[in-house]
């Protein structure tokens, strides 16, 4: 298995509060509170219609009516973009694992992966929706998978063909076999551009998740919820969707945050 | 009778570029005895860290032959330990953790507890009493080369080969390293081959100096040092130490072609 460090014990002192008026915690809250308040000033100021733009204090309203379907919806496309992104880890992982170690097969494989990366994923979203027809779950997994494997693959095949030969070296002089040297070595010291490669990909597996929803006509997921909010013209509906993929984008980022810190601390050194 | 632990004899090597093969060793002689130290100079790019990889088994020669304890070498074996100029420390592990590798891939009869016994006897032996749950972010250049010779001779190889293990470090950390490598030459003796460009280190470290000549490389000139065994650095400032040096240099220009043999 790849080498698990310790977590370094945390200090349990410090109260709720502490927690709550630390750096950490204030200064993304404040920022997010000064948005808010500049959008509803812009709106104010504009006197734009709701049709136009709905400001955030149309929001609660929003969420009030419809908070059982933001439940059901936020969950269907929280768990298949989830699923997505695991298939992109695996699939990444592979992909950047016979890449990094094969230079015939860098070669062989890189415009192959450029070109599929450079097709925008809202061309193929019609046609894997008629390639698998009915199959909504599987489609919108699929792309979701599509978007997102791409920046991994690429940052865990640098990592490891950038590994410096001494690090092969001191394994390989006492007889480790190739597979001893990548779980010991290549794997642990990949590992943080895997995870800012994975904080890229869960951002693309949303957009992958919510372009399938928007486009197939099955009504799932939030993005199945915003097109209904457009089909109804109901404005605030649609931005009170934006934002709750938002806050789910957010709170995939900080679960990768979190498992970024339990598996590659090590890489992480305060500046200053 | 002393019995020669790593002969090289007659050794040629290229590496193939697109350019066509590019010779670096081409008639290429070391003996090294049982317990010696031989010390392997030359003008840089002349094929120095190629002869490291044939005597580790990570290579082997187009011509010629390597043998280690008699027999030729096929492969890696884990008799082997390395130490580079990059003390190639595994930053998620602590010190402790990265003195220990080896004995993950060779194996030994030693216990767990027994491996730590050892690790943390051989960070003292260095220097580096306590330092063994740090991270290697958190030492210097040189207490991370020092982490790096315990790596090397954990697993108690039988050949020790330093490709400019010191070759980074500033100059008074250089010496002080110098002095610790006599301590744990005297307490586990091994067969030494060290890759340097500093002619001082060369005199100071081993019984024996080669002076390899521009690639591809070919044995030049083989100095023996008189006084083996441990020895201080007052060693250096001796006229004995400065006649060698002499020697040396002089050896070194007509490698580089810069004088007449």
């Amino acid at each position: 298995m790849a080498y698990v460090p310790d977590m370094k014990p945390r200090s349990t002192g410090g109260s709720i509060v502490k927690w709550a008026t630390s750096r950490a915690v204030l200064a993304p809250l404040i920022a997010m509170i000064a948005f808010v308040v500049v959008w509803e000033f812009l709106v104010w100021a504009n006197g734009w219609p709701d049709y136009v733009m709905a400001s955030p204090s149309d929001l609660p309203e929003a969420y009030a009516k419809y908070w059982g379907l933001f439940i059901t919806y936020g969950w269907q496309t929280l768990w298949r973009t989830v699923v997505g992104l695991v298939l992109a880890v695996v699939v990444g992982l592979l992909l950047g694992m016979v890449m990094g170690f094969s230079r015939l097969m860098r070669d062989a494989l890189y415009p192959l992966l450029v070109g599929f990366n450079a097709i925008p994923k809202a061309t193929v979203v019609p046609i894997v929706a008629l390639l698998f027809v009915g199959a909504h779950d599987f489609n919108t997994i699929l792309i979701a998978f599509m978007i997102s494997f791409f920046p991994i693959a690429v940052s865990v095949s640098i990592g490891l063909s950038t590994l410096e030969p001494e690090y092969r070296d001191i394994l390989r002089a006492l007889g480790a076999s190739q597979a001893t040297i990548f779980w010991k070595i290549a794997l642990p010291k990949t590992l943080p551009e895997f995870f800012g490669a994975l904080k890229v990909a869960v951002t693309l597996a949303f957009i992958g998740t919510n372009l399938m929803e928007i486009v197939s006509p099955h009504g799932r997921g939030l993005g199945a919820l915003f097109d209904s909010g457009k089909t109804n013209s109901d404005y605030p509906l649609m931005f009170a969707v934006l934002i709750a993929l938002a806050v789910l984008g957010i709170v995939l980022y900080y679960v990768v945050v979190a498992l970024e810190k339990i598996f590659a601390g090590w890489a992480d050194r305060q500046p200053g | 009778m002393t019995f020669p632990m790593i002969k090289i004899e007659g050794v040629r090597h290229a590496y193939k570029t697109p350019s066509g093969p590019l010779p670096v060793l081409d008639g290429l002689d070391v003996t090294v005895d049982e317990g010696g130290f031989v010390a392997v100079v030359g003008p840089s790019g002349c094929g120095k860290s190629t002869l490291t990889k044939l005597i580790a088994g990570l290579m082997m020669p187009d011509e010629g032959t390597v043998m280690v304890h008699g027999e030729t070498v096929t492969g890696p074996r884990s008799t082997v330990g390395m130490a580079f100029q990059n003390p190639v420390m595994l930053e998620w592990r602590t010190i402790l953790e990265n003195v220990m590798l080896p004995l993950e891939i060779v194996s030994t009869k030693m216990t767990k507890a027994e491996q730590k016994e050892r690790a943390n006897y051989l960070l003292d032996l260095v220097g580096l009493t306590g330092f063994g749950d740090k991270r290697p972010s958190e030492l210097s250049g040189g207490m991370r080369q020092r982490a790096s010779l315990c790596r090397a001779i954990v697993h108690k190889p039988d050949i020790l080969i330093l490709d400019e293990p010191f070759g980074a470090l500033d100059a008074f950390t250089r010496e002080d390293l110098w002095q610790t490598m006599h301590k744990v030459k005297d307490e586990e003796p091994f067969t030494g081959v060290l890759i340097t460009h500093d002619l001082r280190e060369s005199i100071f470290l081993a019984d024996q100096v080669v002076v390899l000549s521009q690639r591809p490389a070919k044995t030049q000139y083989v100095l023996d040092v008189p006084n083996t065994g441990p020895r201080d650095l007052d060693h250096l400032y001796t006229p004995e130490a400065a006649e060698m040096l002499n020697v040396l240099r002089h050896q070194i220009e007509v490698a580089q072609g810069r004088a007449a043999a």
